[in-house]
């Protein structure tokens, strides 16, 4: 199965690359862009068939590895 | 003579410095240890340097940190041996929970690279024994990564344990949002853990070690180290 990650940093917690990329959207007139949150995303195969198990190696791999829980938070979607 | 230990990770590039300054400007013996070792025997203390250690993928220390070497520093540390972590070393040790909290991106987003001051928050520890309760310190941060971040319960738990010890501060020795380069919580430069045996620190005390540098308060942290292990009554039988 595939697995799609998203890392991103939790509510909450300054994230300095998304203030940036926000004043910069602002300059170019987006003046509606609020709340930029800069994040990254992964893709990986899992060999596994069972999406019960597919998933519950996603999540150990998150929180092991793939996401800091102090800082950030994640989401997967399987397919 | 000490036995001090330098860790060397791809990517490293404090190791040098590090093995430079204990073994030339202080009389120890500088071991430099691979991260593919699996022992620290015979060492006293254990210092992981600055650098990028594994290009700094995917977050600072997170890679580094699965290396062979921390599970034998990990048994190193919960026997009380003294460990530092300078920098890149104080992230691996965030990142390998020898310390908690995490690191953010510097405030500014700037990598920051200049001497900043920092005050001698608890200077009842291994690594400030020499340094005067309060005591200023001119030592210089290079790092994009140090805005130390944890929750609210921990840090509370961290003050009040006085694990927090040293803050930036102006050169008058003010904790002030202006002294502090990277917009870390409380200012925080500095912590150790519980027990008190392990450091993680932003700056880098190597670098300011020897008069050729014309500064020399980093030092303090180095020798602070060696004083302590001389009291030791028992040598520290590395894992």
């Amino acid at each position: 199965m595939k697995a799609k990650i998203h890392v991103t940093l939790k509510q909450g917690i300054l994230d300095p690359q998304g203030k940036a990329i926000e004043h910069a959207l602002d300059s170019l007139g987006f003046k509606n862009a609020a709340n930029v949150r800069v994040g990254k995303y992964m893709e990986l195969d899992v060999k596994e068939t069972d999406k019960t198990k597919a998933e519950a190696q996603v999540k150990s791999m998150c929180e092991k590895l793939l996401a800091n829980t102090i800082i950030e938070e994640y989401r997967y979607e399987l397919t | 003579m000490m036995k001090i230990g330098v860790l060397v990770f791809p990517g490293s590039n404090c190791d040098h410095d590090c093995e430079h300054v204990f073994q030339d400007v202080l009389g120890q013996q500088a071991l430099m240890i691979w991260h593919k070792e699996t022992t620290v025997s015979g060492l006293d203390a254990i210092v992981i340097p600055g650098g990028f250690s594994y290009g700094d993928y995917l977050r600072t220390g997170a890679i580094a940190r699965f290396s062979p070497v921390m599970n034998a520093v990990k048994e190193f540390a919960q026997n009380g041996g003294l460990v530092l972590g300078i920098c890149n070393g104080f992230q691996i040790l965030l990142e390998a929970g020898l310390l908690p909290g995490a690191m953010l991106r510097n405030r500014s987003l700037h990598f920051v690279c200049r001497d900043v001051h920092v005050r001698v928050e608890n200077a009842a520890t291994p690594f400030t024994g020499a340094c005067r309760p309060g005591q200023v310190l001119k030592i210089p941060v290079a790092h994009a990564e140090g805005n130390y971040y944890t929750d609210p319960v921990t840090l509370a738990g961290l003050q009040a344990n006085a694990q927090v010890v040293l803050r930036y501060c102006t050169p008058e020795g003010k904790v002030t949002p202006e002294a502090n380069p990277n917009g870390s919580l409380d200012n925080i430069a500095g912590i150790r853990n519980a027990e008190g045996n392990v450091l993680g620190m932003m700056p880098h005390p190597e670098r300011s070690a020897e008069e050729l540098l014309r500064n020399q308060d980093g030092r303090l942290i180095l020798t602070s180290m060696i004083e302590s292990l001389k009291k030791r009554p028992l040598k520290m039988v590395g894992a």
